[in-house]
């Protein structure tokens, strides 16, 4: 079946014409759907008459980007270098347990979470520190996760 | 009786200490009970470790900074301050009172910071009454080449961390011909454990932004760009909000000033991706593409953006043209070494007592950031190393810790100065796996252009990974060292030439603690978990149970007040039992 992806016209319009569009359409969109799926990336290829295969390149070069469905709060674990002396394998083992994530997925079955690993958060004087959704959360010991995911979840 | 001010640091980490309760506790309190206070807010001062600070101004204790506030005494803290009375701790910087940090500062001279943490960022008459847009009323007065000849002899070297002078860089984008010519701030700070230009760009957005309007003059530039990474959501906050506000006093847009020079000024998001902070990946991605580096020559003063001429510096070198064109060069040439004039901002985390945000001269010796700069090591475990300029950079051991701040220096090391990130490491540190842990990130930035870069580092990382794990063969030494020549060699752009940095510093420094893993199959920092072994010393323990049933596994067996055995064939190495041993009876090995 079809999507109907007219809810993207207006944004479509703001950007149609300018130079360098892409990368802000791509995260302006995502903002609005919560991930690119591939028809919605051919949807704009055919708007901003940009190959597909080209949107596709740029939506998978970027680690921002998401090509699948993602949960309600996204979890950001650090696993910078500060973070990493710190022993944000730990806190990331803690999450893994608390959110009893399916083999090879990164979101949970109920779609409330999903955990990602970003490079570097920049608040290394807080380490070992994750990031749910825009608030983060730093000095962590892996104990303090469960207590922390509940205030998530409803 | 004179009005008391009190500011509490919102930047990132303030708020991730939890500033925004302490600040929403001083709001409801003063508006519940009206008195001659005044509530502000700046952004970072630089003690991360302190957060959240507030800083008390006009009371007869003069000023005074408060770190470790917390929303249950901070108005205590307030009423006390306004009768005069000193609190008992937590005092950390003072005016007239025994703050514990007030040496910390004595080692600094604040050029790029000069603002941070005592302006609100959000305003731009706080700027502008601290002498903002002075700079740029006076460069608009002057000949475009004095300006760059004034940046020429100023010596300032780009600190985005390959240290090029940045006057000449400039004398490269004014001399093309072209009618079109760009320039660009590099805010894609990605080296983890960097966090110096995410705290210069939320703590004084203006001063880069004047930065940058003097460049664009200087080199008949008139449009630029900040590709800031968007997982600096607050920095990008006060920049827009910056721009909006010097648009609207027409310090940006048209006219600027009344002069015929225009310059329209844009935020470019990052999407995530290391490789866009290498200056020509930056620009394709600017232009939508994915951000693959491109070959130089040409060189971006030539052709860069949309193929136009262009000039890239760093957020940290556009900070420091504002102080340069008010004081002059001179000035700044009083701070540092003949060849690393001025100052350098580095980001402290890690092992560090004093982790945050400092700024020195040039040419002060590690030892002494580390020591009296950052208050010395955070536990009673001795130093081990510093790693220096992030995934591109290397460890500096103990033994080089006189080596001063400046460029070459610092490169001799075999490090690099990088953009300034120092993280400091103990001897709970792992050498192997930190060699490891940068091997993995290079190997996941890589873009994938130049095979040396995609494959090689690949290759290299399941060698160190073999390591860690104690499967190493001696030959995997000699091969690190073969494929780190040839990455090197064989990269087109400074993500692959110096991804090999890591190991190769390791290596050069740390080399018996790779024997240790390869021949003796342990770690002796005692990370590397397939090699370690939990063993309780039978005359430390007593016999709680504790250990055993906090065991997942249950492999620790024993009676009441008798000794317990771990049985190594069973052990997953959790460290569970370590933990809950209160008498030190568990080892690790």
């Amino acid at each position: 079946m079809e999507q109907d992806f007219s809810a993207l016209d207006a944004i479509l319009a703001k950007y149609r014409g300018r130079k360098g569009f892409l990368i802000p359409l791509l995260q302006e969109v995502q903002n609005e759907l919560g991930y690119l799926s591939q028809s919605c990336m051919k949807y704009l290829a055919d708007q901003v008459q940009v190959p597909a295969a080209e949107i596709f390149g740029v939506a998978t070069f970027y680690s921002m980007f998401r090509l699948k469905p993602q949960g309600k709060h996204i979890v950001r674990v650090c696993k910078g270098t500060a973070c990493h002396v710190s022993d944000a394998n730990g806190i990331k083992a803690a999450l893994l347990e608390a959110l009893a994530l399916p083999e090879g997925e990164n979101t949970t079955s109920d779609m409330q979470f999903t955990l990602m690993e970003v490079a570097c958060l920049g608040c290394c004087s807080l380490a070992p520190v994750i990031m749910i959704d825009d608030m983060t959360y730093g000095k962590l010991v892996p104990e303090a996760i469960p207590a922390i995911l509940d205030k998530f979840r409803f | 009786m004179s009005e008391v001010t009190v500011k509490v640091g919102l930047a990132s980490c303030g708020v991730a200490a939890g500033a925004r309760d302490v600040y929403r506790t001083l709001e409801e309190y003063l508006e519940a009970n009206p008195k001659p206070v005044k509530l502000l807010q700046t952004a970072c001062i630089g003690m991360c470790f302190e957060e959240p600070i507030v800083e008390f101004n006009g009371s007869a204790l003069g000023q005074m900074h408060v770190g470790k506030a917390d929303p249950s005494n901070i108005i205590k803290t307030l009423e006390d301050y306004i009768a005069g009375i000193a609190p008992t701790e937590n005092v950390i910087l003072a005016e007239k009172l025994e703050g514990r940090h007030n040496a910390l500062l004595h080692n600094q001279k604040r050029i790029v910071l000069r603002n941070c943490g005592v302006i609100d960022p959000k305003s731009l008459t706080d700027y502008e009454a601290t002498g903002g847009y002075q700079a740029l009323k006076k460069a608009l007065q002057m000949d475009k080449n004095a300006i760059i000849e004034e940046l020429k002899a100023s010596g300032l070297r780009g600190r985005g961390g390959a240290g090029f002078s940045t006057g000449l860089k400039w004398s490269f984008a004014a001399k093309a011909v072209s009618e079109k010519k760009y320039v660009v701030c590099n805010a894609d700070e990605g080296d983890p454990g960097a966090f110096m230009d995410r705290s210069a760009l939320e703590g004084d957005p203006h001063n880069v932004i004047e930065g940058m309007i003097i460049g664009a003059y200087a080199m008949g530039a008139d449009e630029g760009y900040i590709y800031c990474r968007a997982e600096y959501p607050m920095a990008i906050e006060h920049l827009k909000i910056a721009i909006e506000a010097a648009e609207a006093k027409g310090y940006l847009g048209k006219n600027i000033l009344g002069t015929s020079f225009n310059f329209e000024l844009h935020i470019k998001e990052g999407a995530g991706a290391f490789v866009c902070g290498e200056e020509t990946a930056l620009m394709q991605s600017i232009e939508g593409k994915r951000g693959m580096p491109t070959i130089r020559p040409p060189f971006p003063a030539e052709s860069g953006l949309w193929g136009k001429p262009t000039n890239i510096n760093n957020v940290e070198t556009w900070a420091n043209v504002t102080w340069i064109m008010i004081n002059g060069a001179k000035a700044f040439r009083a701070f540092g070494t003949e060849k690393s004039p001025g100052t350098k901002v580095f980001a402290l985390a890690g092992k560090i007592a004093g982790s945050g945000l400092i700024e020195v001269p040039m040419g002060i010796q590690i030892k002494d950031i580390i020591y009296k700069v950052g208050g010395g090591m955070k536990t009673a475990k001795p130093f081990k190393a510093v790693q220096m300029g992030g995934p591109s950079g290397g460890c500096i051991p103990a033994e080089k810790l006189d080596t001063i701040v400046d460029y070459d220096s610092i490169t001799a090391t075999g490090a690099i100065m990088g953009s300034g990130g120092m993280v400091v490491m103990d001897t709970g540190t792992c050498m192997v796996d930190v060699a490891r842990f940068f091997l993995n990130f290079t190997q996941n930035e890589s873009c994938g252009k130049c095979t040396f870069c995609r494959i090689g580092t690949k290759r290299m990382l399941e060698i160190l990974t073999r390591i860690t794990e104690g499967k190493g063969v001696l030959k995997d030494i000699e091969d690190l060292e073969e494929l780190a020549e040839n990455i090197i060699k064989g990269s087109l752009c400074g993500l692959g030439q110096t991804a090999p940095n890591p190991v190769l510093t390791t290596l050069r420094y740390f080399r018996d603690e790779y024997l240790a893993h390869i021949v003796d199959k342990r770690c002796p920092a005692g990370v590397c978990i397939p090699l370690l072994t939990y063993r309780i010393i039978p005359e430390k323990c007593i016999g709680c149970t504790a250990c055993a049933r906090k065991c997942p596994v249950h492999c620790i067996s024993g009676t009441v007040k008798h000794a317990h055995v771990i049985d190594e064939s069973k052990c997953i190495k959790c460290g569970a039992c370590q933990k809950a041993c209160k008498f030190d009876a568990v080892i690790k090995e």
